[in-house]
């Protein structure tokens, strides 16, 4: 099968009496001629990737490679030890997970693009916060990981994953999406549940731009990482408990393509318009390549 | 249909900071580093759209070192593959440049070895996706994620035909074929997809069967 529509994927998994996870393990695997324990394997080893990422960055402050950014999963996670803070400690530990891997990532260290390296916090992030919590195995983590590529796929073949392409909503959004998706299928909601759970999340991101300072997979991304993996947590909580994302999903993903072929190319990756071409923005370019803005 | 996998969106494993500007270019590099099929020596990379504008800070330039050096998206050594091109000799320069109408994120390669030259033309698609649009200057598509044969052979006719054949009696199922040709009669290029694994005998068998076939290459990037 092709993964282009989101309702049709709730139709055959409810057809078949399967999650969404499980599908798109059969399919994969019918696909791959690869056997489904081969499938289920590769993706633990994904798994292993994401985890070391989001340990690495709370253990040790990361600096990104051009010292612009870093430390800031650190800094969350040590914050947590205090006290007395808004979020519930284990949830804000997500933040600082998230955070890691796009640390990691601006460091050139390895990750586990989700869709993509710019937005490959949050699923992780999301992930081993759901780990830590005890109440899940690592293969019932691995299986939600499959739910999430199956999202990702519908979004990357219905409109786009690139925010050179679509903007940020593109990458960050699709990502929170399929981690809110992967949430609610771990905690055992329906597929039309995980629907909703991604109908809901992108509607959160329309319209977000991809403007990073000096085209640099830094200034925003890393903060929106560690953000929209909070957004994750909540997106699957509200479709948890019923609320129902009335414009239907698909015609989300639609409105979130038809969004992106309208922005002007300076808010799709360029590094040229939005928090890039702020004073500051353009102070910092300068500091890492020299020269001017063109 | 351009995502097919579930490890296209949960994938690649690479070393950052981004999928499109470095993972890609690792792939693209790989692509011309296999058609090559020997050391390269020198490398010129001309770069447009938001490769032009990035390049440096996204680390594409040493990701498409990394890539014709035959390092993977996962390697270590990718931080580090401007030191290491030195280090084995290769030449290599960096130029913005007007492509024409291509993806944003696009690069065009010419990649030397001793014996011979490659030049493609690739783009970046997001998440690490890759897809060469033009090989050699003429359209040839293909995302070299499926085991690919590239065959440099004589336009003549039937030479579709018996690769078909010789494919269908070893066991092979063709997913994509398709020939490109500068004119009839003069010199083409075929690429042909298969499902499956490719055996290193098929090469042979193939360059053996057609006497029209100057050379072969495997392509494939995990």
């Amino acid at each position: 099968m092709a993964f282009t529509q989101l309702h049709e994927l709730i139709l055959l998994a409810a057809e078949k009496q399967l999650s969404i996870g499980r599908l798109m393990l059969t399919v994969e695997a019918e696909q791959s001629g690869r056997s489904e324990a081969d499938v289920l394997a590769r993706m633990e080893r994904q798994f292993d990737v994401m985890e070391d990422a989001v340990r690495r960055g709370v253990a040790e402050p990361i600096q990104s490679r051009t010292g612009l950014t870093g430390g800031d999963a650190f800094r969350v996670h040590e914050y947590v030890k205090q006290g007395g803070t808004f979020l519930a400690p284990e949830t804000l530990r997500a933040m600082a997970y998230a955070l890691s891997v796009s640390e990691v990532n601006a460091g050139m260290g390895r990750v586990v693009a989700t869709p993509t390296a710019g937005a490959a916090g949050i699923l992780p992030g999301v992930l081993v916060y759901a780990l830590d919590s005890g109440r899940y195995q690592r293969a019932d983590i691995v299986l939600s990981m499959l739910t999430a590529a199956a999202l990702g796929l519908v979004i990357a073949n219905s409109a786009s994953i690139s925010g050179a392409a679509g903007g940020c909503q593109a990458e960050v959004g699709s990502a929170t999406a399929m981690a809110a998706g992967a949430l609610v299928e771990l905690a055992g909601g329906s597929p039309e549940q995980v629907g909703h759970a991604v109908g809901l999340t992108l509607k959160n991101s329309l319209g977000l731009v991809c403007d990073p300072v000096g085209g640099l997979v830094e200034i925003p991304c890393i903060v929106r990482n560690g953000l929209h993996a909070m957004t994750a947590l909540a997106a699957a909580d509200m479709a948890l408990a019923g609320v129902k994302s009335i414009i239907p999903p698909d015609e989300v993903i639609q409105a979130m393509y038809e969004i992106g072929k309208a922005m002007p190319s300076s808010l799709r990756e360029t590094g040229l318009g939005g928090l890039a071409a702020t004073p500051t923005g353009k102070r910092l370019r300068k500091q890492v390549f020299g020269g001017d803005l063109t | 249909m351009k995502y097919n996998s579930a490890f296209d969106i949960i994938g690649p494993v690479m070393v950052g900071p981004s999928s499109s500007h470095t993972a890609g270019p690792i792939r693209i590099g790989n692509i011309a580093r296999q058609i090559l099929a020997e050391t390269p020596m020198q490398a010129e990379f001309q770069l447009m759209g938001s490769f032009a504008e990035t390049y440096q800070g996204h680390g594409t330039d040493l990701a498409l070192l990394a890539g014709v050096l035959g390092l993977g998206t996962d390697a270590d050594e990718v931080p580090r593959a401007d030191k290491k091109a030195e280090e084995l000799e290769l030449a290599y320069k960096f130029i913005p440049a007007n492509l024409g109408f291509y993806h944003p994120n696009t690069v065009a390669i010419s990649l030397t070895g001793a014996s011979r030259t490659v030049r493609l033309i690739a783009s970046s698609l997001g998440g690490g996706k890759v897809e060469v649009q033009e090989l050699e200057d003429l359209p040839i598509k293909f995302s070299a994620e499926n085991p690919a044969l590239i065959m440099y052979h004589t336009d003549e006719k039937g030479f579709l035909a018996n690769v078909s054949r010789i494919l269908d009696a070893n066991g092979y199922n063709i997913a994509r074929l398709s020939l490109e040709r500068w004119r009839r009669g003069g010199t083409a290029i075929t690429l042909c997809e298969v499902d499956g694994e490719i055996q290193p005998e098929l090469l042979s068998t193939l360059q053996d069967s057609l006497p029209y076939l100057r050379e072969i290459r495997f392509v494939h990037v995990d």
